[in-house]
């Protein structure tokens, strides 16, 4: 009986003590054996590239990061885009960041006002970096927080074998061409449709991709001068209108409601929809899912009889440094590695994306046709995406998501959607 | 072999049977030397019987104390602070998160829909349960058939969640294999935009989730089938009750207690699901498929209103408690 009370009382002291210290040793990200004793620092860097990347890729950066800064190792903690969100996210908020950070533009504005992650100016003055080189950085305040490693540009992809059937012999490049092609594709089988749209909620960024980038393409702008929301303005309800205009056409694809980013890429794979707004990472997954697609790449079309240079839309691979990292010397050395030339060529290539390094050169862009198309889209434009370090841009993304299926779904003008969207974000500001 | 156990047994037996006659024989005393000695030893027997039961609880308190109610607490204190864990500097604000959530239109909508979803899925759950738990338990279909029919039916609860979600999306898309039969058959002229036309994404997902969730019922209600006596169907067969009559006065009063059982804990469950509604619509069109899960989900990872959500939280796990409460209630009448 003795023994069954002591070994009672031992288990409940052993789990109160490893409920107890469990929140000590998550306080920070691994800090290795000794940190700044000379002895070996372990970064953690937490990111969804990995997963996306070629095996093998990222962690063959980190051997010759690590060869290169003796006595710094590298953890990767990988996982798909959303629950590395949700992980860093929880990071942010109980304090227990990694020490790197794979970051979206989306995501910087709420980190910075949880404090939670650090002044990248700062660390460049400390280390003495010369940021010339980098091709953007996302500042808040004067300061940078998010540098972007790599940039996926998104731009029209053609179905040039369904616009030819549909006697579109050339690829839109105004509004106007561009409704009158998809009309064309979506009246030539009833199979088929000229464009399609994903507005689900679980995942708006339809909203920045597929119905921002006709106004950013124009040079239109969803913000004031300042910065503030400024949605309900002509040139935002010019392209919502147009929008708005192919579904009343019957151009677009059907179910847009619940469509994702992947349904837009499947439905173009499969040879049902003629033209989407996408991503240049799926190249190569149309490449291996569909080998006989015919298709290429366009800047997205630009309202009729404007001239002045179109705004790319684009996602980035940011990185970060976590606020409560012990080791922000050491982790500040792997985001200057990996932004250099050499480092940032081989992530780039590897992704399929522009390099963060305004003077790294991807081998692809050199060695396929269909890349270097888009490449001069590129460079011909701007980089365009407003919802970078906004606060809470998924939600606003949501917001305007919602009243966008409530004008397709016939309830309100597009003005009333765009007033009340207006409405919404400005109580997120 | 076995003499120690049976020792140590009567060991820990008999601090718990003496310990009031232990106090009983203090008020008399012996007056010999053996008193005092007695005394202690039942002292000490007496401590150890009333510690021994608080020694073996001790571990459940303590996962209840990390694993509930702390977590409960915390969120209880986040739901009276202003913009927590987004703002170091948090201040208490009473019940103004409680007010901002019960004023939001949306909120009661997401209630609405919720109450729909979960009301509707358990009726369903419960007439195809019984349906095909019947069908099990005839006798007028072979083990062997009813062995291969057993299997069929409980398939849907052996896929997750994730995979009836990425399954009926493909299904019920515009290009999907239900919008060709119903082209097909001629009961639409064109496809029916199932989970992105506000007025039927609801009953689609309802659907989804009956589907998914109806061998639940079926599996326990065939158990429940299966002890039923014999001989209560006998007696009502000399009564000359027929089928109908059989399962009216005999088999659902033999099966009340686990069909109300069974009713309450999946009322519970489905006003709990999450991931099916946010993989199949995200809790749209618009608010179609708003659920208190999804409301408070997007409060919490979309604003990162983590306040907000706490009381939004904390206002759901009052209803669930309400029916919490049926359930302990109906469980400690039938014991």
């Amino acid at each position: 009986m003795r023994k069954w009370i002591g070994a009672t009382a031992a288990i409940s002291a052993l789990a109160l003590v490893t409920a107890c210290s469990s929140e000590g040793a998550s306080d920070g990200p691994s800090d290795g054996d000794g940190g700044g004793n000379g002895e070996t620092v372990t970064l953690e860097f937490a990111q969804w590239w990995e997963p996306e990347l070629p095996e093998g890729v990222l962690r063959g950066l980190m051997d010759d990061f690590e060869e290169a800064n003796p006595g710094i190792e590298v953890e990767l903690l990988s996982g798909p885009y959303a629950s590395t969100r949700e992980q860093v996210v929880a990071g942010a908020a109980s304090g227990t960041m990694s020490d790197v950070v794979g970051l979206d533009g989306a995501w910087v504005s709420d980190f910075v006002d949880q404090g939670s992650i650090a002044d990248l100016t700062a660390l460049m003055s400390d280390a003495g970096y010369d940021d010339g080189e980098l091709a953007s950085q996302v500042q808040l305040g004067g300061s940078t927080y998010m540098i972007p490693v790599v940039n996926f540009a998104y731009m029209l992809f053609t179905n040039d074998g369904l616009l030819a059937d549909a006697g579109v012999d050339a690829a839109p490049s105004t509004r106007s061409e561009f409704e009158a092609a998809a009309i064309a594709v979506s009246e030539s089988d009833e199979n088929t449709s000229g464009w399609i749209l994903p507005l689900s909620l679980e995942t708006p960024n339809g909203i920045q991709n597929d119905v921002m980038s006709w106004a950013w393409a124009s040079g239109g702008s969803m913000l004031t001068e300042d910065g503030a929301p400024d949605v309900n303005n002509p040139e935002v309800q010019s392209a919502v209108d147009f929008v708005v205009g192919l579904d009343e056409a019957g151009a677009i694809a059907p179910g847009a409601a619940t469509l994702k980013e992947q349904d837009k890429v499947e439905e173009f794979s499969s040879g049902r929809v003629g033209m989407m707004i996408s991503s240049l990472a799926h190249i190569n997954t149309l490449r291996e899912s569909s080998p006989d697609l015919d298709f290429s790449l366009h800047a997205v079309p630009a309202e009729d009889g404007y001239a002045g240079e179109r705004g790319t839309p684009y996602a980035s691979w940011g990185i970060g440094v976590a606020e409560n990292s012990e080791n922000k010397e050491e982790a500040w050395k792997l985001v200057e590695f990996l932004m250099s030339a050499d480092a940032n060529g081989e992530l780039a290539n590897a992704a399929n994306a522009f390099p963060g390094n305004s003077t790294a050169v991807p081998e692809f862009v050199t060695q396929d046709e269909i890349f270097q198309s888009a490449f001069d889209v590129w460079n011909e434009g701007y980089p365009a995406n407003e919802f970078v370090g906004l606060p809470v841009a998924e939600q606003l993304m949501r917001d305007m998501a919602e009243e966008l299926q409530r004008v397709l779904n016939g309830d309100i003008s597009v003005e009333d959607a765009l007033t009340a969207t207006q409405t919404k974000w400005e109580s997120q500001f | 072999m076995t003499h120690p156990p049976e020792t140590t047994e009567a060991t820990a037996a008999a601090p718990l049977a003496t310990a009031p006659a232990s106090a009983g024989s203090g008020d008399g005393g012996t007056g010999d030397e053996a008193g005092p000695t007695r005394g202690r030893w039942r002292g000490r027997r007496s401590y150890r019987g009333t510690v021994a039961p608080y020694g073996f609880l001790t571990p459940t308190f303590v996962l209840l104390l990390v694993l509930m109610v702390t977590p409960i607490a915390m969120v209880i204190g986040y739901s009276f602070v202003d913009r927590v864990i987004i703002n170091p500097n948090s201040d208490f604000v009473g019940f103004e998160n409680y007010a901002q959530v019960l004023g939001d239109p949306v909120f009661f909508k997401a209630v609405s829909n919720t109450a729909i979803f979960a009301g509707a899925s358990v009726i369903a759950h419960f007439v195809l349960g019984m349906g095909f738990a019947l069908m099990l338990n005839s006798p007028m279909i072979s083990n062997r058939l009813k062995a291969v029919y057993r299997a069929i039916y409980i398939l849907p609860w052996l896929f997750t969640v994730a995979i009836v979600a990425v399954l009926w999306r493909m299904l019920l898309s515009p290009n999907g294999i239900v919008n060709f039969f119903v082209t097909e058959l001629g009961f639409a002229e064109e496809e029916i935009a199932w989970l992105s036309d506000p007025s039927l994404a609801l009953p689609a997902i309802t659907f989804i989730n009956i589907w998914a969730g109806y061998p639940f019922f079926m599996v326990s209600l065939l158990a429940g089938l299966q002890g039923i006596s014999s001989e209560l169907y006998e007696a009502a067969r000399l009564d000359r009750a027929g089928p109908v009559k059989q399962f009216f006065n005999v088999t659902l009063p033999q099966l009340k207690p686990i069909i109300i059982s069974m009713a309450l804990l999946d009322f519970i469950w489905t006003t709990q699901q999450f991931a099916l509604i946010w993989m199949t619509t995200g809790g749209g069109p618009i608010d179609a498929t708003e659920m208190v899960s999804t409301y408070t989900y997007k409060l919490a990872f979309s604003t990162y209103d983590f306040a907000v959500a706490s009381a939004s939280a904390v206002i759901i796990f009052l209803l669930s408690m309400t029916l919490a409460f049926f359930y302990v209630r109906h469980q400690k009448s039938r014991d």
